[in-house]
């Protein structure tokens, strides 16, 4: 294990949680915590469990046993009200999960409507401040299918925070865009956390963004976890570690060349 | 296979339907939970309402007018044999409300709106957008189930008397129009052989048991489905297949217990 900071004001925590699918165990006592307004983001191979922990700290799926507060309110616990727990969440899925059949202001004005008594005059005005804010102008109208995929993230960005809530988890927030989109989701997640400070716990893919992004990464590997400042981790001396960071930089610069081919 | 290999397969295989039929019954409980304690949803179910009915509209008239006439051409050509043509009338309505009216069109809504609910919802779960609403504290059972379930029940038997009368007027078309029928004749056969408890009543309670069942099995399987695109499939087909099923055995029932008891 890399070494913690010393203290730090956990926002959530996972406290030997096992987690199994048919059988097939995902973790086995996992313990980390993620600082309260800070950036972290969870790396590690396909099928690893990066979404299975967010959907574990969303209380969409339990654990097999240990403990994920949220917050101070334990998650696993049954008596813990799950709709308290998540109004202090946003959830960016890796689709977006924006619903189909409604307008991207109906998709952003639903959480309003259904949870608050703003009137008609406000819930518009919140969902076009949130929609200016991702950089989007003129796309209330349009259906989700209607938008291309930065945009879509982007929306589905400005949903996930119009509640304003303390703790945001992103999925893969990164993949299938171009390099401008992806600059532009980096810089708003940044801003979110710096401006709100918002908890950010991010799953991603992508090592240049993760050095540039993270306050702590937390790294999954098959049967453990090693957490730290990304830094420390790139430079561990864990060989397992520092190859998931060399391998991915050696994508990283394969990316670029063909990029620089084309 | 030895015998006790399949006595513990028969015995899996009995689990999993009991198993099935409990999770159903949840089911059921928890989207009529759902269609009436508040916060209700007049207008999402006025909105599945015009989805699974109005869409339904044409292929129903055409599919009743079609029936009706191809009844009246087999019955007048069979009747007028014996003399007895005077009573088309008689036969093909009392085909047309007891049995005809409602189970093709419990088989032509199920092919049409069953397999369309079933694939929206299960591309919902695969797309995260289920996930999403939870996430917001919105219960899909609310907001996507329960409107969707409650429509169907309300709209099959509006759409089993308009199979109903379209098949009787292309009975009609044939007897009266094409074989020269007398119109009084063919009129008052079907009004003095329909009484309105045992037929009519027995065709709508068959209508809204079929519309339960339909709406039941597109939903429950939508739901349940596995979050890949050949679970959508799989789910979309299981429906057709369980719905039509269900309907015929569930006819035969009905028409023993209900029908014939006089
Ligand atoms: N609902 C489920 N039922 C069964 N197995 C599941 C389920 N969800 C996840 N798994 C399994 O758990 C493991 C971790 O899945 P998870 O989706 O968390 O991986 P991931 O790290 O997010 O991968 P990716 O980078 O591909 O998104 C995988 O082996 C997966 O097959
Ligand atoms: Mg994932």
């Amino acid at each position: 294990m890399m070494d913690r900071p010393a203290s730090f004001d956990a926002h959530v925590r996972f406290d030997r949680v096992h987690m199994a699918f048919d059988g097939r165990t995902v973790f086995d006592s996992l313990s980390c915590a993620f600082p309260r307004g800070r950036i972290t983001v969870v790396l590690g191979g396909s099928g690893s469990g990066k979404s299975t922990l967010l959907r574990l700290i969303g209380g969409l799926i339990q654990p097999e046993a240990g403990r994920v507060e949220v917050a101070g309110h334990d998650v696993t616990d049954p008596h813990t009200s799950l709709a308290e727990v998540r109004s202090r969440i946003g959830m960016l899925f890796q689709h977006g999960a924006l619903l189909d059949s409604l307008s991207v202001f109906d998709n952003l004005a639903l959480p309003l409507r259904e949870h608050t008594d703003l009137d008609r005059a406000a819930i518009a005005q919140a969902v076009r401040a949130q929609l200016d804010a991702v950089g989007l102008g003129n796309v209330e109208g349009l259906l989700p299918g209607q938008l291309s995929g930065g945009m879509l993230r982007r929306a589905a960005l400005a949903r996930a925070i119009i509640r304003s809530p303390e703790i945001l988890l992103c999925d893969e927030p990164f993949s299938g865009l171009d390099p401008a989109s992806l600059k532009r989701i980096e810089i708003l997640l940044t801003r979110i956390n710096r401006q709100r400070g918002i908890t950010l716990i991010v799953v991603s893919h992508h090592i240049a963004s993760t050095l540039r992004l993270a306050d702590q990464a937390l790294l999954l590997l098959p049967g453990r976890s090693v957490c730290g400042p990304p830094a420390a981790l790139r430079s561990s001396s864990d060989p397992e570690v520092a190859d998931f960071f060399d391998e991915e930089l050696d994508v990283e610069a394969l990316d670029r060349e063909e990029r620089a081919a084309t | 296979m030895t015998p006790v290999a399949l006595v513990r397969e028969l015995g899996f295989r009995a689990i999993r339907v009991v198993a099935e039929l409990g999770s159903m019954l949840l089911f059921t409980l928890s989207f009529l939970r759902a269609a009436v304690v508040p916060p209700l949803r007049p207008q999402r179910f006025v909105d599945e309402i015009y989805n699974l009915g109005v869409l339904s509209l044409v292929i129903v008239g055409v599919s009743g007018f079609a029936v009706g006439m191809v009844l009246g051409l087999q019955g007048y050509n069979t009747l007028v044999r014996f003399g007895a043509e005077g009573s088309l009338g008689a036969v093909v309505g009392l085909s047309l409300v007891r049995e005809l009216g409602p189970v093709l069109t419990a088989l032509l809504v199920t092919g049409r709106a069953g397999s369309a609910t079933a694939a929206e919802i299960s591309s919902m779960v695969t797309s995260e957008q289920l996930d999403g609403l939870r996430m917001m504290s919105v219960d899909p059972m609310d907001i996507v189930v329960a409107p969707k379930a409650i429509a169907m029940i309300f709209v099959m038997p509006i759409l089993t008397s308009l199979f109903v009368l379209a098949g009787l007027l292309g009975a009609y078309f044939i007897g009266v129009g094409l074989m020269g029928l007398d119109a009084g004749v063919f009129l008052s056969s079907l009004k003095s052989s329909i009484r309105f408890a045992d037929d009519i009543g027995g065709c709508y309670l068959k209508a809204l048991i079929f519309g339960f069942l339909a709406g039941l099995i597109a939903t429950f399987r939508g739901y349940h489905a596995t979050p890949t695109a050949a679970g959508v499939s799989a789910a979309t087909t299981s429906t057709v297949v369980v719905t039509s099923v269900a309907v015929l055995i569930g006819d035969y029932f009905l028409t023993a217990l209900w029908g014939f008891q006089i």
